[in-house]
């Protein structure tokens, strides 16, 4: 048996001692003396959220199909663990083999959110490696960032040797090849490094330099020798039904946030919202059959022995064989006593009737996403989503038995008015009042419960909104507070709740989205004054923050207050997700003139990914 | 049918918590396709219970759930399905058929015997014969072992003299080769008159004089019994094989 990293005096005084000791099901352990690669894979957040994500467990399956390489998880040790880990000296490990990161070739560290930056900071300080790439020896392992952040990468540059930019299903290997290769030849760490980024979709910060206007706008961005590429082209699988997908992903002993079988059915979305990053950056929409889709399934099922199944894709209903795929599992599982989750169903009469079909009508609610109140903002934003649509799906679900209703809205979206934000809440009224309308009394199980949250909108880059301009926490409060009292005077009042966000973590995802390579300063900073955990709300803290800007003579409203001009270079530029600028900015415009884009299936629009050729753009 | 399987936790699974390893049975038997029954309503759960707690950090070589199957494979067909599912440090090594109007394990759970003794690392704070005239001095020879036990609401006074049924004290050689006292226990479990083993022996402890060091102590349970008439049966030796 595995002698563990951490002694029993340790595990059985820290909350859950599950996370650190692996041994999970379909957990991968390999003699190391067989191995040629050690790479340790990295969520930086707590082990229940890690365990949850999809792209760790596919690249984790791929990797160990390889006899050569033993590819293990680590996660960030939890505040309680941290302490201790820091007291006593322990070298962050991996959970397959117990052994400190810091042996290892590769630490891969996916990074899905801005507010966990800090946290990637614990990873390497826990893991005694150097925490600036610059700063790393021969024998540190080359730390590598992938994920939705890294198409902004220059915040967080200095502490990654190399960045994957795309989908990981397809240059490791080129990488593990070119590694073996130049160990193998005595190589030095930069020698590696220099080759890797010839690597398409590698980009190695270090062999780039920014150069800035006076009024601090960056002039340049330059690689430093001519054999190193210009720009960065994104990785993107063509051909999702034969990818890999892991068959028998690891299974937590401790309840993780995503317990459940995961079975991504497509990626990329058609619908073109402008200010969703996902929406542009995982370009162009590309299906999983659904033969494939059925017996990944149960396959899955029968290896985890997970009790609830779920689809994942940005925008399921746009899956073109949805109803096919639904009926087989709705067949299968309710004969296996397994539950079916429906995340981003659009509400009609055929999701509706699914969905009576897979929960709980009393208990479950409907959401619906319209993002912005009224029709105009949802113009700007070109979330095609109708009022007749939100009230037309409402009214069969309250038909159907449903009382419970949540939506979710945006606030701080651009040109956004106060009449904007006053629809929210109008749009909540007369949800509930086509309940009141619908549902006889005798038929009523009490009032219904219309939910409301609001998020409040940070521009990201590679979306038409990357040109935006943010506001101060302040105003932010002040639009929630706009909502609410509209709220409070609307006649069903009693049957609609309002939750909405923090703004000061707002103002803070907006520097770090949109920041540029002098920010990571500032983060090492709030990293070395005990920042981490910022992605939870009770480790957050906002002045910490703003005293390390401060102490780095950074101002954040640079990044935030300014709206950009239309031919500002931009930090990210260099990277080619195959969306043009010049689309971009075409969208950027329609935006501004409340014009909407037809969705991919029903127009092209010209974005540019049509070049990788492949997916919804070769469809006909 | 009613179905009495029983099973070894050790190692890291010690870590895990009782309602983590009822997850993790229900995904085993998911796995495993034993066709297990499934509770009425709109969100049916799997028929299982399961004898006695055991607390985070004990290991046991006699742990015991009870399901419900609508078919079973013969006992041996059935332990190796379920062992080829098993994570390292939980072994399955019984699965019996019970009779039809069999009461589950947890409710018929009268007591069980327990191991503690020293983990590597740890030096003993006093020899075997030592700790053997202290329960004898300390626990055999007084009429009445009064010990209070702190609950979360109140306080409650408890006579270990009619809780714990065996009390000794014996050499156990350890993994690194180095002999250690190792004490052994039978006391009363179940639902009424719960007796942790560690309070009998810190109990011995403190009337010794000595400090004790839950860190130092490794708890392993050896098996769970029923009462039967003035003695007692595993719960292992209730059911026939398939």
């Amino acid at each position: 048996m595995r002698k563990l990293a951490l002694t029993d005096e340790i595990l059985l005084k820290i909350e859950k001692p599950a996370r650190y000791i692996g041994n999970e099901i379909n957990s991968v352990v390999k003699d190391k003396s067989k191995v040629a690669i050690r790479f340790a894979m990295c969520f930086p957040d707590v082990y229940e959220i890690g365990m949850s994500h999809l792209g760790i467990q596919i690249l984790y399956d791929m990797f160990n199909k390889r006899e050569d390489v033993w590819c293990e998880r680590v996660y960030s040790p939890w505040p309680d663990l941290h302490r201790i880990m820091k007291e006593q000296q322990i070298p962050l490990f991996g959970l397959e083999s117990q052994e400190p990161i810091k042996n290892l070739d590769f630490l891969g560290i996916t990074i899905q959110y801005e507010m966990c930056y800090t946290n990637i900071l614990q990873i390497l300080d826990l893991g005694q490696i150097p925490l600036l790439a610059s700063e790393r020896g021969e024998d540190c392992p080359i730390v590598i960032g992938g994920g939705p952040c890294t198409y902004n990468p220059e915040p967080i540059a200095d502490f990654f040797d190399l960045f994957y930019m795309g989908e990981g299903e397809l240059q490791y290997d080129a990488l593990f090849d070119l590694y073996l290769k130049m160990r193998a030849e005595q190589k030095t760490r930069a020698e590696f490094l220099h080759e890797a980024a010839k690597i398409p979709g590698i980009y190695v910060p270090s062999l780039y330099e920014p150069s800035y206007h006076e009024d601090g706008t960056l002039a340049a961005f330059t690689p430093l020798f001519d054999d190193i590429p210009r720009t960065i082209t994104k990785q993107l699988v063509l051909d999702m039904t034969q990818a890999v997908y892991p068959e028998k992903p690891v299974v937590p002993f401790i309840k993780a946030t995503q317990d459940r079988v995961v079975l991504e059915i497509q990626r990329g979305c058609i619908r073109g919202c402008r200010f969703c990053q996902a929406g542009m950056v995982y370009r162009p929409v590309r299906e999983k059959h659904v033969e494939r889709l059925k017996q990944l399934a149960m396959t899955m099922l029968k290896s985890t022995g997970h009790e609830e199944i779920s689809l994942s894709s940005l925008s399921s209903s746009d899956y073109s064989q949805l109803e096919e795929l639904i009926d087989f599992l709705i067949d299968e599982c309710n004969r296996r006593h397994i539950n079916i989750s429906l995340p981003s169903l659009r509400i009609d009469a055929f999701s509706l009737d699914v969905m009576s079909k897979v929960q709980d009508v009393k208990k479950s609610s409907l959401t619906f996403a319209p993002e912005a109140g009224s029709q105009r903002l949802r113009d700007v934003i070109n979330k095609g989503l109708t009022e007749e649509d939100i009230l037309n799906g409402a009214t069969q679900a309250f038909e159907g038995g449903w009382n419970k209703v949540k939506f979710y809205f945006m606030l701080g979206l651009p040109t956004e008015t106060t009449e904007d934000m006053q629809a929210i809440a109008k749009l909540a009224n007369e949800t509930a009042a086509r309940y009141y309308d619908t549902v006889p009394k005798e038929n009523r199980n009490g009032r219904c419960q219309i939910t409301i949250s609001t998020s409040f909108f940070v521009p990201k880059p590679f979306t038409p909104f990357q040109w935006a301009r943010m506001y101060p926490p302040e105003d932010y409060i002040g639009r929630a507070k706009t909502v609410n009292d509209a709220v409070k005077e609307q006649l069903n009042r009693k049957s609609i709740k309002y939750n909405w966000h923090e703004a000061d973590v707002t103002v803070l995802e907006g520097v770090l989205a949109r920041g540029d390579r002098r920010v990571a300063k500032a983060v090492l900073e709030v990293y070395q004054n005990g920042g981490i955990f910022d992605a939870w709300s009770e480790y957050f803290d906002y002045k910490r923050w703003l005293d390390a800007f401060a102490a780095c003579g950074i101002d954040p409203d640079f990044y935030t207050m300014r709206e950009r001009e239309l031919d500002e270079l931009f930090p990210w530029d260099f990277i080619d997700t195959g969306v043009t600028k010049e689309f971009l900015q075409r969208e950027w415009k329609h935006a501004m003139e409340e014009s909407v884009t037809p969705n991919c299936r029903m127009r092209c629009s010209g974005c540019g990914v049509k070049k990788f050729g492949g997916g919804v753009c070769y469809e006909n | 049918m009613k179905i009495r399987i029983k099973f070894r936790k050790y190692g890291v699974m010690k870590f895990i918590g009782h309602l983590d390893m009822m997850r993790y049975f229900q995904k085993a038997m998911r796995r495993a396709e034993i066709d297990i029954c499934y509770s009425e309503g709109f969100s049916p759960h799997q028929i299982m219970s399961f004898a006695a707690p055991l607390g985070v950090g004990v290991t046991s070589d006699g742990e015991y759930l009870d399901i419900e199957v609508h078919r079973s494979p013969s006992t041996a067909e059935a332990l190796r399905i379920l062992n080829e599912t098993m994570v390292d440090g939980v072994e399955i090594t019984g699965y019996v058929k019970l009779s039809d109007d069999a009461k589950t394990a947890m409710s018929i759970v009268a007591a069980a015997d327990y191991e503690l003794s020293f983990k590597e690392g740890y030096t003993p704070v006093a020899t075997v014969e030592q700790f053997a005239d202290g329960i004898a001095e300390h626990f055999t020879k007084p009429a009445q072992v009064l010990i209070t036990k702190q609950t979360k609401k109140s306080e409650k006074v408890m006579d270990l003299k009619q809780l714990v049924y065996d009390f000794q004290v014996s050499e156990k050689v350890r993994e690194d080769g180095i002999a250690v006292p190792c004490f052994y226990l039978m006391v009363s479990t179940g639902s009424t008159d719960n007796l942790k083993p560690e309070l009998v022996v810190e109990h011995l402890f403190a009337a010794m004089g000595l400090s004790y060091d839950a860190n130092a102590i490794q708890i392993h349970r050896k098996d769970v019994y029923a009462a039967d008439g003035d003695g007692y049966i595993s719960l292992g030796d209730m059911g026939t094989a398939l």
